[in-house]
């Protein structure tokens, strides 16, 4: 129920790249998988309220004036890849 | 030393407390048993290279903790048992970690898990499987797996898991110990590496009822850095009742079904005579909806999760692939190396799921069927103070039993999913040994109690007076 084509779709979205195999591999596995799920679809759910969180909080804010530590630069650098000037640096998006 | 390491937490928290037990040599004991590990349960202790400053304890006031390596601690590896986080070390400490050092608790190490928690067996480590110290050929169950297998391989007297799907439960359920999954919103998030964030909550796994409730204890609260926490209202007592007088539980009728192995139906129901022998009182219930619970949380969770899992994509930290031509194939490369199968498995489902023209029909249908069954719970607690179910369908099965297709392995969550989607605490404590359904020696089974939210002291108390009655004493079982 779910195709090569749709698995290399969703791959796309999810910024995977699967091999030939994978591929494969992938669309029988969640093809088994979604028939299973789709039980949910037959059912009569007209009217229930989607639940998208089960605890009874709303917007839980805090006041502005509070200071807040943020990392420091360097820290929140330390772990990079590939830091640069202060930034972290990466692959330009098209290549040229 | 091997009475030491026989000390429950509890007991020797108050030893401590009381100036008869050193902390310092009680953890050191600790750290020993620790590095006896042949169960690959730990990813990192103390001692094995620089960088656990940060969360060193100098001054012991409880006893050490493992902790799933799924939690950031400062300057230490923090993996999520992920190679794509292979080497990384957070520049923070999560909520959890911090209450714990606070508390006096030295880390005894970080434990292996099942990938960015996606499991139900630890086989999706990427630094290999956890072995159950019960029968080295068979698994802890997951995600959670190395964190319960150090306590009931006496590798750690407790340890901190997640339980998002039944993480905590279904482990602990597998190795013969206590796990709690608390409500919804008790225990911070913060520096918990998120996988769906609508589900994932820390939780104690302890040989004991009564150190659940001490760690639930020192974990609990608050926390200005998780909106999304609330705490336990008037905190977290030692519990101290012996029956079950005037308490009434709910089997439900919807979820006595097939899959069950017969051992574990028998435990289940012998443990609900010692519920009777209490003086507890057993009615059945409904919950109509707790049948699709699988289905939904396999729309859910993998929804939320491909969103989360998103951040790695080799920008910020973690492993980034080199050779790629542009951005695009940088993340692609990235993430294709440094995920594993199931993993990958998940986003993909999760992705497809939200995706234009999937959204109603997969995760909007799923979300109203979660609707439901928080409504059927409510219902049936209106009728019954506690509901409950065996953890786990199976006792541990073997290594590479159910791993050639994932939908038998995420049956293994039948019984605990629906109390994650609801939001409610849930306990599982040894109901007993059993023989697998292929035959072999007996194997533990857990025993699930599950209460309406915040309801965590009646649920620790009422899991605290079964445990007394049943008296399961893993040594004396052969472990």
């Amino acid at each position: 129920m779910i195709d090569r084509e749709q698995v290399l779709h969703v791959a796309r979205l999810a910024r995977l790249r699967l091999s030939e195999a994978e591929v494969d591999a992938m669309a029988g596995e969640l093809s088994g998988i979604l028939e299973h799920v789709d039980r949910i679809g037959r059912l009569d759910l007209e009217g229930v309220e989607p639940t998208s969180h089960v605890v009874a909080l709303e917007n839980v804010l805090r006041s502005d004036d509070a200071p807040w530590q943020s990392l420091p630069r360097e820290v929140a650098l330390a772990s990079a890849p590939e830091p640069v000037d202060g930034a972290f640096r990466v692959p330009s998006p098209q290549a040229d | 030393m091997a009475g030491l390491l026989d000390l429950t937490a509890l007991e020797a928290q108050r030893a401590m407390a009381a100036g008869e037990l050193d902390g310092a040599e009680y953890a050191e004991a600790w750290a020993r048993a620790a590095a006896g590990d042949e169960l690959n349960a730990y990813l990192w202790r103390p001692g094995e290279d620089d960088g656990g400053e940060a969360i060193a304890v100098p001054e012991p006031r409880t006893a050490p903790i493992a902790v799933k390596d799924i939690f950031c601690t400062e300057g230490v590896p923090t993996t999520a048992a992920s190679r794509i986080l292979e080497g990384y070390r957070p520049p923070y400490t999560a909520t959890s970690v911090r209450r714990l050092l606070d508390a006096g608790a030295p880390i005894l190490g970080k434990t292996n898990m099942d990938e960015f928690a996606m499991g139900s067996s630890n086989e999706n480590s990427g630094y290999g499987p956890v072995l159950n110290p019960w029968d080295r050929g068979r698994v802890p169950g997951g995600s959670s797996g190395g964190s319960a297998a150090v306590v009931a391989g006496g590798l750690a007297p407790w340890s901190i898991g997640t339980d998002t799907g039944g993480s905590i439960r279904q482990p602990a359920s597998l190795c013969g110990i206590v796990g709690l999954k608390p409500t919804y919103g008790a225990i911070s998030r913060y520096g918990m590496i998120a996988f769906a964030s609508s589900l994932d909550q820390c939780g104690p796994l302890t040989r004991t009822v009564a150190d659940a409730a001490l760690l639930l204890g020192i974990l609990q609260g608050r926390d200005p850095l998780d909106s999304t926490s609330i705490g336990i209202e008037g905190g977290v007592e030692l519990p101290e009742r012996e029956d079950l007088s005037g308490l009434r539980f709910g089997v439900p009728g919807d979820l006595a079904r097939e899959g069950v192995e017969p051992g574990v139906r028998e435990v289940f129901e012998a443990t609900l005579g010692r519920i009777q022998e209490l003086g507890g009182e057993i009615a059945e219930i409904a919950l109509p909806n707790a049948e699709h619970g699988i289905s939904a949380y396999y729309v859910i969770a993998p929804a939320e999760a491909s969103s989360n899992l998103s951040r790695y994509d080799g920008v910020r930290y973690g492993v980034r692939a080199g050779g790629g031509r542009d951005l695009i194939e940088m993340y692609e490369s990235t993430r294709s190396q440094g995920f594993g199968a199931e993993v990958k498995r998940r986003i993909m489902l999760g992705t497809y799921a939200l995706s234009s023209g999937y959204y109603d029909a997969y995760y909007g249908q799923a979300q109203k069927v979660r609707t439901r069954i928080a409504e059927d719970f409510a219902a049936a607690f209106e009728q019954v103070d506690f509901v409950v179910t065996p953890t786990s369908p199976s006792v541990a099965f073997g290594l590479g039993e159910k791993t050639a297709d994932p939908l038998s392995m995420y049956l293994n969550d039948f019984f605990t999913v629906p109390m994650s989607l609801a939001g409610i605490p849930a306990i599982s404590i040894p109901g007993g040994l059993a023989e697998p359904a292929g035959g072999g020696p007996k194997l533990p089974v857990g025993f699930q109690i599950a209460a309406p939210a915040f309801a965590e002291q009646r649920l620790l108390d009422a899991a605290h007076a079964l445990e007394r009655a049943i008296g399961f004493d893993a040594r004396q079982e052969g472990l």
